[in-house]
């Protein structure tokens, strides 16, 4: 039993720092491809007045707008929809997106890619993307908003 | 005829804690069982099958059966078995009763606050599902019976802790017996997990009854899972602690570690709270470096559980050689299959592996991005809450309900079966979704079978939907067996003390705690929790000070 217990003891000892040591790797590789590999990740734009979206600032018309050589799209995302109702890029051109929505949480996952943004009430979301392939992409509503929430489907257009 | 005579003795009189925990365990079956209803609907849901408008005088929607599902299975039952267990297990550790008038305060409690957060979900009033985020707003009952429901859990809290002070009392300088060690440690990470639940619900409560006007979806968000995710260590735990503590011993064998067992708890402590903004990757208002703050504490949570599978394998395959298993795996075929609570456990934690794998995928950054929200996650949860917590409860309640009423357990063969089904139905029903969610990003929470059009934008996955429809027949006759097989146990009048387990099967170790420096130092329990409580104050702190000092607050909608 003294014999066992103590080979027990070498590979729990082995395994544990075979858990920390791919757990470094894991968290080194995020930060690594965080920093390098263009992250799309959602940051905060500033913060709103969720009740006067649809008739205040930017938000209240929603759109495209070429500035320079880059997209700015401002995006309401409403119960249950998209407005702009039909976006248009120009492939390999950077776009921002500005989202935020008038009423309940939503969200703006445009399939095919790496934009997944949580759409709060009352906070700007911002997020940049440059598409690489022409083509449609659905987007997709992920974070359940009422009855019609399934229906939350839409499209952009990137075009060639 | 049966002739019925008055009942001769109270069962009871002399263990009063076996009628409370199995009051306890017996309700959250019971909320489990109807919960359960409703998830091969989600499931077929997900093949495009919609049998809601079947439903229609009954229940009005498809959110409102998801609502119903996910608050009975992820809340209440989950917190009822905790109460049975992680009270009843240290009790008869210690050979100490429990206050008794207090675990019935809490048994009524629990109850009660079921019954009224029942009401606006069965009249459509709070389909807002189990994450209830503002600015969705639900009946006021349906916050007040929720914070009622989760408050009972704080006389749980008191009731070992108390019972603990008591053996440490009479027991000067002794090392705290293993279950109640983990007891205590599970109690004290779920009060401070549980806070921020707590203060959310101050909030909705209070908009509720129309005394403010909004509450900031954000800040409400945060809260929730500010105690969203280590909820889920609230879940795992009992599971884990049973499998310490009575798997070695029902396989056959003994416990490989016992002051690693402590190590593992106390991470769980420091490690549980800490992590809540890997749920808000996609959140805008949260600063991207505390989100990779989080990330690494969230790596960091991983740990425990990577030595969890060290030390269950181990033991395990020490029973199996005990057993006679012979050669490199032989030891598994050794494992008693057939005792149908061994059987939970071993098929639980077979899922519990590509589970954990997937919780990684979540907890990083950047991939997480691919995943949030779509039918991964629910494929995720399912792998873990759905398949090693649930298979641990029921592979448990197998000898446990037994063992509180002295009814042997009915229909042995079933409750065989129903462990094999239902780890086939999870396992073919996560990988439809975890693909499904991935390649597709087919969302998570979408009546999609009721939507010609999200049917035709996803229509690419319907080979992976068929599986879907597959599994939730499969669960549901695995339901149907888990459910007789109990409640038939349970309901019997014939009473046989020589065919139950007159003890908890606790564990014998292989390496004890006397002598061994890491149990002296796991059992400073104040003091891993005061480090806990700072780890939390650092990666909460500044980000709930920002939120709580510049509230921007939205009006509640009713949108289903």
């Amino acid at each position: 039993m003294e014999h066992q217990e103590h080979i027990i003891e070498r590979y729990e000892r082995a395994w544990i720092l075979f858990g920390l040591a791919m757990i470094t790797v894991f968290i080194i590789l995020i930060g690594y491809m965080m920093l390098t590999m263009g992250n799309t990740n959602p940051v905060g734009a500033g913060r709103i007045d969720a009740t006067k979206v649809r008739t205040e600032g930017d938000f209240a018309n929603p759109r495209v707008e070429q500035v320079g050589d880059e997209y700015v799209a401002y995006v309401q995302a409403f119960a249950f929809g998209y407005l702009p109702a039909e976006m248009r890029f120009k492939v390999g051109k950077k776009v921002t997106f500005y989202i935020t929505s008038p009423d309940v949480q939503h969200s703006f996952h445009v399939h095919n890619t790496n934009i997944n943004v949580q759409v709060i009430p009352g906070e700007i979301a911002k997020v940049s993307f440059t598409f690489t392939q022409p083509g449609e992409y659905p987007i997709i509503c992920n974070e359940y908003c009422g009855i019609g929430h399934a229906n939350m489907i839409s499209k952009l257009i990137v075009e060639p | 005829m049966a002739v019925k005579s008055f009942p001769k003795i109270d069962v009871y009189t002399g263990a009063p804690e076996k009628k409370y925990a199995l009051y306890m365990m017996m309700l959250g079956f019971a909320a489990l069982a109807l919960g359960t209803l409703f998830g091969p609907l989600q499931a077929f849901n997900y093949g495009g099958l919609d049998l809601y408008p079947l439903l229609k005088p009954v229940f009005q929607n498809y959110y409102q059966g998801l609502s119903l599902h996910g608050v009975l299975n992820a809340i209440v039952f989950t917190q009822l078995f905790a109460q049975a267990i992680m009270v009843y297990l240290p009790a008869r550790e210690l050979g100490l009763r429990p206050n008794m008038t207090l675990a019935w305060v809490s048994f009524w409690m629990a109850l009660g606050g079921l019954l009224l957060a029942a009401v606006p979900l069965l009249l459509n009033e709070a389909s807002v599902l189990y994450t209830f985020y503002a600015p969705l707003k639900a009946h006021w009952a349906f916050y007040v019976g929720a914070a009622i429901f989760v408050l009972s859990s704080y006389v749980s809290i008191y009731l070992v802790l108390e019972m603990w002070a008591r053996w440490r009392k009479a027991n000067p300088g002794k090392i705290t017996p293993l279950a109640t060690f983990m007891a205590v440690t599970f109690w004290l990470m779920w009060f401070l997990a549980s806070l921020g639940l707590v203060v959310e619900a101050l909030f909705l409560i209070a908009w509720s009854f129309g005394l403010v006007a909004g509450v900031d979806p954000l800040l409400m968000r945060t809260l929730f899972w500010y105690t969203g995710h280590p909820i889920v260590y609230f879940w795992l735990l009992p599971a884990y602690t049973l499998a310490y503590i009575t798997l070695p011993k029902l396989a056959g064998g003994k416990l490989v570690s016992d002051p690693l067992s402590r190590l593992v708890f106390i991470l769980f402590l420091l490690f549980s709270v800490p992590v809540g903004f890997h749920h808000q990757f996609s959140d805008p208002g949260i600063a991207p470096y505390w989100k990779m703050i989080h990330t690494v504490l969230t790596m960091f949570v991983a740990v425990p559980s990577l030595i969890t599978a060290f030390t269950i394998a181990a033991s395990l395959e020490v029973a199996g050689r005990a057993n006679g298993g012979k050669g490199l795996l032989g030891w598994i075929g050794a494992l008693p299959w057939n005792n149908p609570t061994v059987l939970a456990f071993l098929l639980g934690f077979l899922a519990f592996i590509p589970g954990g794998a997937g919780g990684m995928v979540n907890a990083s950054f950047n991939l997480n991005q691919n995943v949030h929200n779509t039918v991964w996650i629910p494929g995720h949860f399912h792998l873990q809450v759905g398949t090693l917590v649930t298979m641990a409860a029921m592979g448990t309640a197998f000898w446990l309900i037994p063992h509180l009423t002295g009814k042997p357990l009915v229909a042995r063969g079933m409750a065989l079966a129903s462990q094999w089904l239902w780890f086939i139905g999870m396992f073919i029903m996560t990988f439809a979704l975890h693909w499904m969610g991935f390649l597709y990003a087919i969302p998570r929470r979408a009546h999609i079978s009721g939507s010609p059009i999200a049917m035709e934008a996803y229509k690419e996955s319907s080979a992976w939907m068929v599986l879907n429809i597959v599994s939730g027949i499969i669960l549901l006759i695995a339901a149907i067996l888990f459910f007789y097989v109990i409640f038939a146990t349970a309901l019997q009048n014939r009473r046989d003390p020589s065919q139950v387990m007159a003890e908890v099967p606790f564990t014998q170790v292989i390496s004890k705690p006397e002598g061994s420096s890491l149990a002296l130092l796991t059992e400073r329990v104040w003091f891993w929790f005061g480090i806990a409580v700072v780890l939390v104050l650092l990666a909460y702190g500044p980000v709930l000070f920002q939120m709580f000092t510049n509230m921007n607050p939205v009006p509640g909608q009713r949108l289903w």
